[in-house]
Formats: structure tokens, sequence, C-alpha cells
């Protein structure tokens, strides 16, 4: 007898409003990591704790955050040198990354790569690289050798709108669709490639349409909204896992700082920069949870101490890292004997 | 004289050149809005406009070919790549098509372009910014190479460069731009052949260029200190080599020290040294000695890179060990 059964759906329903509730705060969260985690890189610099090149994705969060959290532990990652986000997003410890970036042998990268070059085998995070556009190909051959062992994987490539130019955007492109890989293209377009504007280095400014000329299904995205990155990430990954081949996301952000600490900025409208910023996607969510009570009084300000106390720590453990031993200068140039190499 | 830094003197070595000769035009990634890369095309498109201070699109490939045809098409570009390193993207045109053009059609076409470019390590930029790989570029016939060392090559050999109806790469130490120093204020146009001199000594000859020019001299002076007195040789020219003036002072001091920021294997340190044994093997009182970089793809973190580059002190240490 089941006459008195439980009406299903208002409690599934009440389950699923607060798995979703839940999520954007892990969501604001992940956005919080990061920029606050670059904040404090800034600090770093300005004391040379962190040296060399520093590019800082504060402003695009959202893109690094909304992706990863559609990819599955399976998934690869290849990203550019403005990756700190995507390397927080994808589940690398902040103490990792903070240890890299003070050139600690308990870095990522054992200090060999720093900023630019974060890799993490574990989360297959197949890099940080530094010459713009130079990830397309590798993300295209990861995703060959998943398409010819049929692993039901997704590659997830970032790049900027600047390496659409490079001869290698458009020979990944035509490989990926041509062979029907299962290569995310995620295109961070920030309107600047360092100092040259968009509009001075493509003849067509539509980037997805471009990318859709490989027969490639091509979205924009507003970059900005964390909640619609996801949902377009998660649909798109979804298509590309299942054999329906490449698909490309033009995610439309914007970069708040200069291109890297170098950079004095001379190339950009003021005006421009404080409108993109009035976007911010840390704000807009914040608002967006508040007005929908998911955030109460005290919950942001609890979020981000329990973030500040994560930074220090991580800072903590990047200063009392130790420097590698030069006698290992010349280790992993080639592999050890003894190496286990990552699993593919 | 005047005070001056080599970017400036590398600035007003442009100008001269875009102000003199009409068919000149500068072209690259950044060179123009941003001001250049390293800043040394600041204020140039605010002077010059857009047609001949020409931001690039990120396309190392397709602006270097296209400086090939400019060239062709009786224009005398500048064409600056950001770095060495991301010149490996335009690594086709410059040896399939400039290098080989005239050659390939029997003298009938050749290519006046100059293309500068940064090397060097010593910034904490790792592995896909630090490389010095004009050691390759100094491999092919065809190719003219040029490593400006002080002011008055940075303010010199551009112009000669461009009058020469040849392909030239000029590099540039990312190291050197900052450097400041006394230039005449009438500095001009320099030789582009031969090596020079930079310090005269007796007891052993030390090679550099570029961005080891400085280790060497620093070194030298190290060592007078003791009693060494040390002959000091910059390449300025990579290819062609100025065999004869290294080869001459060697003949001098007995002695050779051979300081390249390039790997060691198949290096212009390599070559150079081959020279010296080819030439005056029987002159010399010890083996020709080498420092390098060491064979790594150049780290981040700080105490490694200053491990892995020629230091003033492993100079000083090679020169000891000659018994010098
Ligand atoms: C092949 C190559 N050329 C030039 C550079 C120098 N560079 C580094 S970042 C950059 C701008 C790239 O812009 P974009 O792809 O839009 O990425 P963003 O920095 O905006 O994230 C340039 C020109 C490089 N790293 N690699
Ligand atoms: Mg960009």
């Amino acid at each position: 007898m089941t006459k008195d059964l439980p009406e299903p759906d208002t409690g599934a329903q009440f389950t699923r409003a607060c798995a979703e509730n839940d999520h954007k705060v892990h969501l604001l969260r992940q956005m919080v990591r990061i920029r606050r985690f670059e904040e404090r890189c800034v600090e770093l610099y300005s004391r040379s704790a962190i040296r060399g090149f520093l590019h800082l994705g504060i402003g695009e969060e959202a893109c690094a955050v909304g992706v990863l959290e559609a990819l599955l532990p399976e998934d690869a990652v290849v990203a550019t040198y403005r990756e700190h986000g995507h390397v927080l997003a994808r589940g690398v410890s902040m103490r990792a990354t903070m240890a890299e970036l003070e050139g600690k042998v308990e870095g990522c990268s054992r200090g060999r790569g720093g900023s630019m070059h974060l890799f993490d085998a574990a989360t297959r995070f197949y890099g940080g690289n530094a010459i713009v556009g130079g990830g397309l190909p590798l993300a295209v051959g990861l995703a060959l050798a998943d398409h010819l062992q049929g692993r039901p994987r997704v590659t997830a490539c970032f790049f900027g709108d600047g390496a659409v130019a490079e001869g290698e955007f458009h020979e990944s492109m035509n490989l990926a669709a041509l062979w029907h890989l299962p290569v995310l293209f995620c295109c961070e377009n920030n309107l600047y490639a360092m100092g040259t504007a968009l509009e001075l280095t493509e003849s067509e400014t539509d980037l997805s349409l471009k990318a859709s000329s490989y027969r490639m299904p091509s979205w924009e995205v507003d970059g900005m909204d964390v909640i619609a990155v996801e949902d377009a990430a998660r649909h798109a990954a979804e298509v590309v896992r299942t054999g329906g081949g490449p698909h490309f996301l033009e995610l439309r952000t914007y970069r708040f700082r200069a291109h890297s600490m170098y950079d004095s900025d001379r190339y950009r409208d003021k005006a421009e920069i404080e409108g993109w910023k009035s976007r911010d996607p840390i704000p807009a969510l914040v608002e967006r949870l508040r007005a929908s009570g998911v955030l109460a009084d005290g919950d942001l300000e609890r979020l981000e101490a329990e973030v500040d106390a994560e930074v220090d720590d991580a800072v903590a453990f990047a200063e009392a890292g130790t420097d590698e031993a030069v006698e290992d200068l010349e280790r992993f140039v080639t592999s050890e004997p003894v190496q286990r190499l990552a699993s593919p | 004289m005047s005070t001056t830094t080599y970017r400036e003197a590398m600035r007003q070595a442009i100008r001269e050149a875009l102000i003199s000769d009409d068919r000149v035009f500068l072209m690259g990634e950044d060179v123009g809005h941003y001001g250049g890369c390293y800043a040394v095309s600041l204020g140039l498109l605010e002077e010059f406009g857009a047609e001949r201070i020409r931001d690039t699109p990120l396309s190392e490939s397709g602006f270097v070919g296209a400086g090939i045809g400019a060239a062709l098409g009786g224009m005398r570009p500048i064409v600056e790549i950001m770095t060495v390193n991301f010149s490996l993207l335009a690594l086709d045109q410059i040896v399939n098509s400039a290098a080989t053009m005239l050659y390939m059609s029997g003298g009938q076409f050749n290519v006046p372009l100059v293309i500068r470019m940064t090397t060097g390590a010593g910034r904490q930029l790792a592995a896909q910014h630090s490389h010095s790989l004009e050691g390759w570029y100094a491999h092919v016939p065809g190719l003219r190479v040029l490593a400006p060392a002080t002011l008055e090559d940075a303010r010199g050999m551009l112009g000669p460069a461009l009058e020469d109806p040849d392909p030239v790469l000029i590099f540039e130490h990312g190291g050197l731009y900052n450097v400041e120093g006394e230039l005449a204020d009438d500095a001009g146009p320099v030789d582009i052949t031969t090596a020079a001199v930079r310090r005269p000594g007796t007891d052993v000859t030390i090679v550099a260029y570029g961005g080891t020019l400085r280790t060497a001299l620093t070194a030298a002076e190290h060592l007078a200190a003791d009693g060494v007195d040390a002959e000091v040789v910059d390449l300025r020219c990579l290819r062609p080599l100025d065999t004869a003036t290294f080869v001459a002072s060697v003949a001098r001091t007995h002695r050779a020290v051979i300081v390249d920021e390039g790997w060691r294997t198949g290096s212009l340190s390599a070559e150079v040294s081959a020279r010296i044994v080819e030439e005056v093997f029987y002159d010399l009182d010890a083996p020709v000695s080498r420092v390098c970089s060491v064979e790594v793809p150049m780290p981040y973190a700080k105490h490694l890179e200053d491990e892995a580059l020629p230091q003033v002190a492993d100079v000083v240490d090679a020169v000891r060990r000659l018994g010098a």
C-alpha cells in the first residue's frame, strides 16, 4: 500500500534548488579565491618575491571558473601565460601555485616555470604556454589521442583574441574540425593583445563568425557572467564529449589591469576600463545571490575571510618553501630512467 | 657627448632611418600604440604615423614574409620581432625565403630587409622568453647577423644594415636596453663587418658578443686586479665572422676563453674555437676554453637562472685554469 506517498516533486525540487544555490556560492568562492590570490601577487611582486612576467586575469575570473566547472577530472586543460585562475579553478592547490610563483621547489612546476608555466599532471593541466597560439596544436593532439583510444574526454583549450591572428589558430581549428576531435576551444576575448586593439589586428572582429567558417559550432558568451559561461561550457562540453566534434566559445571579457607588470597601459581609454569594471563578475554575482536570498548578511564577509586565510596560508607555505638544489639544475632535460611519466 | 641609453640610441637610429629614407618603415607587434615591447619605438607612431610605424597582428610568419615581399618591392622595411623566441614562428620565412632568394634566383632578387629582435636571459622570464638562438641564424648563408653590445653600435649599426642589399638580423640583448653611457652627439654609422678589441691586453683573449661583452669586461677588471692582463674581443658581426681579429689577438696572447650565452653544443663559441684551432693552433699555450649557458631550458627561479648563465666568476675561473 502506498497511500501516503510524499509529494515527490516538491522535495526533489527543494533539494535541487539547494544544490543549485550551493553551487552558485561555490562559483562565487572560486572567483574570489582567484581575485584575492592575484591581488596578493601584486603585493608580492612589488617586494620582489615574484619576478619575471606576471600577467593577471583580474576581471576575467568568470571565464576560467565557468568553463572549468563544466569539465570532469579526466578532461584536459591547455592554457596561456595568463593562467593563475585556470589552475586554481582546476583544483591545483593555492599552496603549490604560490610556491611556483615564488620559484620554490614545492611549486607545481618545481619553480622552473614560474607564473607563465604552471603545470599539473594530477589534474591534467598541460600548462601555461607563453608562445601565443602555441597551445592550440597541443590541444588538438591531446584530443586526437583520446579519439584514437576511444576515451570520452574533452580537452579545453584557452587562448586570447590575439592568438586568432596566428597561423597555429587556423591550422588547429581546421585539423580539429576536419578530424572531428573533442576540443573545446575557449577564446578569452578581452579586446586587446598587449597594447593592440582587436580592430587593429583582425579584418573580421567577430571571432565566433570566424570560427564557424571551419564548420565548428560557435557561440559568443558574456564572459563577465559566470553562470552564463558555465551553462554554455556545460552544454558544449557535453556535445564534444559525446562525439559532437569540436566547439568554439568566444568569451567576451576584459582585463581590468595592464597586460603585465611591465605595462603602463597607455593604449586604453580610462572610460572604457571603468565601463567594464562596472560589470565586474564578482559583485554581479553577489548582487544576484543577495537578491534571491541565497547570500544572507555576513555570508560574503565570512567567505572572504576564509579565502584570505587560504591566501595567507599559501603565501606562508611558499615563503617557507625551499630553493631547488643547484646540483639538480640539469634534471628533467631528459627523462630519468626511474621517472614515472605522467599517465596520459 | 651626452648621456643616453642603449634603448634611446636604438630609437635614434630608427628615427634617423625614417627621416632620411622614405622607403624605410617599421613593422611588428606592438611597435605603435604600445610603444614597443621594450619601449624602443615609444613616440614614433606619434611622430611618423601608422603607415610607417605599423602595428601588426600576432602573425610572425605573415609579417616577416610581408617584410621580405616589401623589400623585394622596393621598400626598406625594418621588421621587429619581439624576441628571438617568437622568431621561430617565422623561421621558415627567414631561412627558406629571405636567406635563399638571391641565390635561388641566380642573383636576380636580393632582399634588403632588416629584422631586429631581442635575445637573451637574465630577467627570470623562463624557458620560452630567454634563449639565445642567434647562433642558429649565424649558421645560415645569405644572412648577415649583428649583435650590437655598445651604445655606439646600437646607434650605428642600423643605418649600414639598411644599406646592405641583403637581409640583416640585429640581435639586441634584453639586458642592455637600460644600460646608460656617454655617446658622441654626432655618433653615426659604424662598420658592420669587423670584430673589435674592446680592451687591449697581453695575457689572454676573452671573446664575447652582445650580452656577454659586459661579463667579459668585468671579468677582465677582476683579473687585472690579480695582475692578469686580458684582451677582450667583441665579435659584433656574428655572420660573417671576422676571424682575423680574434685570431690575431690569440696569436698575441696565446690563450683564449670564449663567452657565449648560447648553449655550448653546436654554438657560436664552438665555431670560434674551431677557427682558433684551425688558424693559430701552434700559438696556443693552453687549450681553448669556453664559458656557455648550461644546457637546460632556462629555469624561472633566480638562483637556478644565475647558475645556468655565464657569470663573471665563471670567466675568471676559466682564465685561471688556463694558467694565465
Ligand atoms: C608567438 C608570440 N608572439 C608574441 C608574444 C608576445 N606576447 C605575449 S602576450 C601577447 C598578447 C596576446 O594577446 P591575447 O592572445 O589577446 O591574450 P591576452 O594577453 O589578452 O590574454 C603578446 C603579443 C608571444 N608571447 N608569443
Ligand atoms: Mg587579449
